[in-house]
């Protein structure tokens, strides 16, 4: 009854959020609205970042419905387009600090495009809150001071997947990744930490198909020619689901361990739909299985405004916001010194719980799920789901110092 | 032998399943080529078409009943479809638009691609869709010990079965008489009275259908997405060009020998797939200039030859233009605002980039499709040598032109051997291994996430500064190319431009006057890279990617390649296009797109060509 009254009371908000929109910047009478710049793909990654950006503007309309943020200042978001290159996107943060005035920048989906931003942030000292870049780099050997990043690295998603091998006694491992910085630094984490859960692991087959171009037959063909115990699969997209339907006609994955990065995600799931594999152990986001009454309302108030169900990016977007709010009110400041310092160890409350801005290397301890996948109505769904919080599958401090000492 | 022959087979087996996919999309772009002379862009949207009509049109079907009859009807259907708006491009946008020069054909599928790429997203939705599995073959069939999809086995079989037909279509049919007749020779077939709009609007049907049918085929293996178009354009491009462009069974050689490298390239480089099938296209274009089995193309260009004809000087009005603009550049930082003063930056740099391959196409006749290579080259010169060695920005972008300089000798001195579009494929070939290298060597390059930090030396850090030495660079480089184009040099590139026989005639050195061209385009774009780079603080591989290379050459078509000045012009439009649209909305490439189109429609010779035109309306003399 609690979520069902919230979602309401969610739908009412947002609508009092466009009205108060519509009237302009007057309407707030307590002071001048906080801008922030949302700089994004959401063009390219449209699958991800459509509901993404959705569930920033819900966030947003509630926490102004509800008094805004500073003392009662109105929360804006403005977002742009990153044209997902570098070059287009150092434009649009550009852009977005000279002419929009925005109070410091966030977003970015592509780790290239976000080492680009991250280091424009640098060079202008201005905060860039990276949140959907994956790269190991954007908080380690390239970090810098005004650079925060919210979503598990490479890194954590992969540690999370590798805890959840630990007792398996699978020792021969075979490896697809996508041919860029994403598959290949999740395969070299992986190569590292594999070892350690399950002694005596080795590598035995690689196979590192182009992004967007996997030639699906060719490489199940490679893959299983090796006889490998297990999988760890790194594929994603229209690549993930060209090479699930090609391993299942010819049988790859039967009585085969595979490990999968995000294919629990609903945005790589669903187009999986009754190909679904039985049993991957993957990292994911079972929207409809999380518990809490927060979430839930989260949820009725998403379903009710854009008449879809969430994806990972509208959980990521939602979560953003809540941490900049806190972080807004806690430094009660725009100066991007004072909000630096006022992320460090930062801890908010948000929907998947507490989420701190570790200090060191300047990451969130968001974690994600951890899940089996199985099929239901022929739609792929996550089982046994349990919330990995990143706090545990951080970067070992040693390791962070030795990185980041330039 | 520790490969067993089972193993061998199958993998065989899966190259011939991708390369009789490769045929069927590669076969309706050479027919196109080869009747029409249009390098069709949105090829690659007609097959991401074709894919997402049949993930709608075959489930609704298969509710009537799951037979693999209605499976087929439904590809088919979706095939058909496709064709249609094959036709519906046709006469809206190729008809229009025939005479004038063939890149402005290029330029213009170029602007369908961007806008059917939104349009998908806007129609199906940003989330990839699965098609059904074809009943009847979902099953794996066993070869030996080992389990083989029977989709693929149908796939295999539906390659020559295709090729089959379009023989027979071509020898038994009128309409193949004279599509034959059209790829020998165009004007001859024109005059004899066969109807050219006819037989264009069919050529284009087939194409499309052919196109619409490589996606349908597709669904039960990959899922539609909206990124699908361009993953598969270059591909299909370098099998016709492998194949000798126009012809069919070129095509269907060229996608075995592709299908078999990748099926046994990802067993020994599984880290280079993206680059083998260039360095295939390379290989083989330095050795067959014509391809595998395509024929030299025996008409001379056009009689009005496409770019610089004769560089006129500035009349007293265009100098106070010019001079105005310069002023306008210098004097920005005083009432614009930062953002501003960034953009006009950005504009000077790609004015050089521009005038650059202006110099080679519009004065030189050497179409590069990959110039963005050189720019990206000198951005990587720049960025590596302050980044890793520590030397000052100063000297790093002297050496940015010589590197990319370097480069374009390296590859110039094959390139300048070839023609028309196999020259431009080999400039693509070239790109895209110079690409591939600082993509894959992570870890001088970088890799894809590229290298940052690459910021201009202390003095020159401010946004205005380093305005004002782009201004003098850009323009000291700009001055100097167009002295080349002036100087006799840049005649006998015109010359050999016009006809290479003549030229030789009279004792020029073709092939040695083209190769010192494109070295000097080359490092004049490097000299523009590495300019980027310190402007943006990072270099990464889309500074070489084909999306700038399509850019540069969309720069210099608004600009008019027939106009010396002009590109400066286009790339300053091009780009404030860019960035007046994308933050008005998420369907910015659309509108990019239209507005490629729209000035291709209303300027068929850009706005240099426009303003010539003008000029000539008002003094009176001839265009």
């Amino acid at each position: 009854m609690d979520s069902i009254f919230f979602g309401r009371r969610a739908l009412l908000a947002g609508g009092a959020g466009l009205a108060a929109a519509a009237t302009g910047r007057g309407a707030a009478a307590q002071g001048a609205p906080i801008r922030i710049g949302e700089l994004n793909s959401y063009s390219r990654m449209a699958a991800f970042c459509i509901p993404y950006r959705n569930a920033m503007q819900l966030a947003a309309d509630q926490i102004n419905a509800t008094g805004g943020v500073m003392g009662g200042r109105r929360l804006e978001f403005v977002f742009r387009d990153d044209g997902s290159t570098p070059g287009d996107a150092v434009r649009v943060a550009e852009e977005l600090l000279t002419r929009e005035n925005v109070a410091f920048i966030a977003g970015t989906f592509l780790s290239n495009v976000g080492l680009a931003v991250s280091d424009f942030a640098n060079q202008r000292k201005r905060l860039f809150f990276a949140t959907e870049p994956l790269s190991d780099a954007l908080t380690m050997a390239q970090g810098n001071r005004y650079t925060w990043r919210l979503r598990p690295s490479t890194y954590m998603q992969t540690r999370m997947l590798v805890e959840a091998a630990r007792g398996k006694t699978q020792k021969r491992w075979a490896i697809v990744a996508p041919n860029y910085e994403y598959g290949q630094s999740a395969a070299a984490n992986f190569k590292r930490l594999i070892g350690s859960a399950i002694p005596g692991a080795e590598i035995i087959a690689e196979q590192y198909p182009a992004l967007g171009r996997v030639d699906a037959g060719a490489t199940v063909g490679a893959l299983a020619q090796a006889r490998p115990d297990a999988i760890f699969n790194v594929l994603f997209g229209p690549d993930l689901t060209a090479f699930v339907r090609e391993g299942n006609t010819r049988g790859l994955f039967e009585r085969r361990f595979v490990l999968s990065m995000l294919t629990g995600e609903p945005e790589y799931m669903i187009p999986l739909g009754d190909e679904t594999p039985e049993g991957w152990v993957v990292t994911g986001y079972p929207w409809d299985q999380v518990e809490g009454s927060a979430h839930r309302a989260f949820v009725e108030a998403y379903r009710a405004r854009f008449n879809d169900t969430p994806r990972k990016g509208s959980l990521l977007g939602y979560v953003t916001v809540q941490v900049l709010a806190n972080l807004l009110n806690k430094a009660n400041s725009l100066d991007n010194e004072v909000l630096v310092d006022a992320l460090r160890d930062l801890s908010s409350d948000t929907l998947v719980g507490n989420v701190t801005m570790r200090g060191i290397d300047q990451q969130g301890s968001m974690g994600t799920w951890v899940g089996e996948t199985t099929q239901r109505n022929g739609q792929g769904i996550m089982r046994n789901a349990r919330y990995a919080d990143g706090a545990d599958y951080m970067f070992p401090e040693e390791e962070v110092r030795a990185a980041r000492r330039a | 032998m520790s490969v067993e022959f089972s193993f061998l087979l199958v993998q065989a087996l899966s190259g011939l399943a991708s390369a009789s996919s490769l045929f069927i999309i590669a076969s309706g772009l050479t027919l196109v080529f080869g009747v029409t002379r249009i390098v069709n862009f949105a090829h690659g949207s007609f097959y991401m078409l074709g894919a997402y009509m049949a993930v709608t049109i075959v489930p609704w079907l298969l509710q009537i009943e799951r037979s693999p009859t209605l499976f087929f009807a439904g590809v088919l259907i979706s095939a058909a479809v496709v064709g249609v708006l094959g036709v519906a491009m046709e006469i809206l946008l190729l008809r229009r638009i025939y005479k004038v020069p063939e890149l402005f054909q290029l330029l213009a599928t170029f602007g369908v691609v961007l806008m059917v790429q939104d349009a998908v997203l806007h129609i199906w939705g940003p989330l990839d869709i699965a098609g059904p599995r074809a009943p009847g073959l979902r099953h794996g069939v066993m070869i030996l010990d080992q389990r083989f999809p029977a989709y693929e086995l149908f796939l295999i079989a539906a390659g020559p079965v295709v090729l089959g037909l379009l023989w027979l279509l071509m020898h038994k049919t009128r309409f193949g008489i004279l599509l034959r007749a059209a790829t020998r020779d165009r004007e001859m077939v024109g005059a004899l009275g066969v109807n050219q709009a006819l037989l264009f609007t069919g050529t284009l049907f087939l194409g499309a259908f052919l196109a619409g049918l490589g996606g349908a085929l597709q669904i039960p293996r990959v899922s539609a997405s909206a990124q699908m178009d361009l993953a598969i354009i270059t591909e299909a491009f370098v099998v016709t060009v492998i194949g000798g462009m126009g012809s069919i069974g070129g095509a269907f050689l060229a996608a075995l020998l592709i299908g078999q490298l990748q099926a046994f390239g990802v067993l020994i480089f599984p880290k280079i797939t993206l680059v083998l099938v260039f360095l295939l296209m390379a290989l083989v274009l330095v050795v067959k200039p014509w391809g595998l089995l395509g024929r030299p193309e025996a008409a001379p260009p056009s009689a009005m030859p496409e770019g610089i004809a004769s560089p006129g000087r500035f009349c007293v009005f265009e100098k106070l233009l010019v001079a105005l603009a310069l002023l306008v550049a210098a004097m920005l930082p005083l009432f614009g605002d930062a953002y501003a003063v960034k953009v006009a930056t950005e504009v000077l740099i790609f004015g050089l980039a521009a005038f650059s391959l202006n110099f080679l196409v519009g004065n030189g006749g050497i179409v590069s499709f990959g110039h963005a290579a050189y720019f990206g080259l000198g951005a990587y010169a720049s960025g590596l040598l302050v980044t890793k060695l520590g030397m000052p920005m100063e000297p790093a972008l002297i050496v940015a032109p010589l590197a990319s300089g370097f480069f374009a000798a390296l590859f110039g001195f094959f390139i300048v051997r070839l023609q028309g579009i196999y020259l431009a494929m080999l400039t693509l070939a070239f790109a895209q291994i110079a690409y591939a290298v600082c993509f894959q060597w992570v870890e001088v390059t970088g890799g894809d996430n590229g290298i940052v930090g690459v910021w201009p030396a202390p003095w020159a850090a401010s946004r205005i500064v380093y305005h004002y030495l782009v201004l003098v660079v850009a323009v000291l480089g700009i001055i100097a190319l167009r002295h080349v184009i002036y100087a006799p040099f840049g005649a006998s590139l015109r010359a050999a431009r016009d006809s290479a026989a003549r030229a030789e005639a009279i004792g020029i050195d073709v092939r040695a006057h083209r190769w010192l061209g494109f070295t000097i385009a080359g490092a004049a774009a490097g000299l523009a890279g590495g300019l980027y780079a310190f402007s943006k603080g990072s270099i990464d591989p889309t500074l070489l990617g084909i999306p700038l290379s399509v850019d540069f050459l969309a720069m210099i078509l608004l600009g008019g390649m027939q106009s010396v000045v002009g590109p400066v012009l286009g790339a300053a439009a091009f780009h404030s296009i860019k960035d007046v649209f994308m933050p008005l909305t998420d369907h910015w490439r659309f509108l990019l797109g239209a507005s490629i189109i729209a000035l291709v429609l209303i300027f068929p010779r850009g706005l240099g060509g426009a303003y010539a035109s003008l000029r000539a309306r008002f003094t009176g003399g001839a265009p």
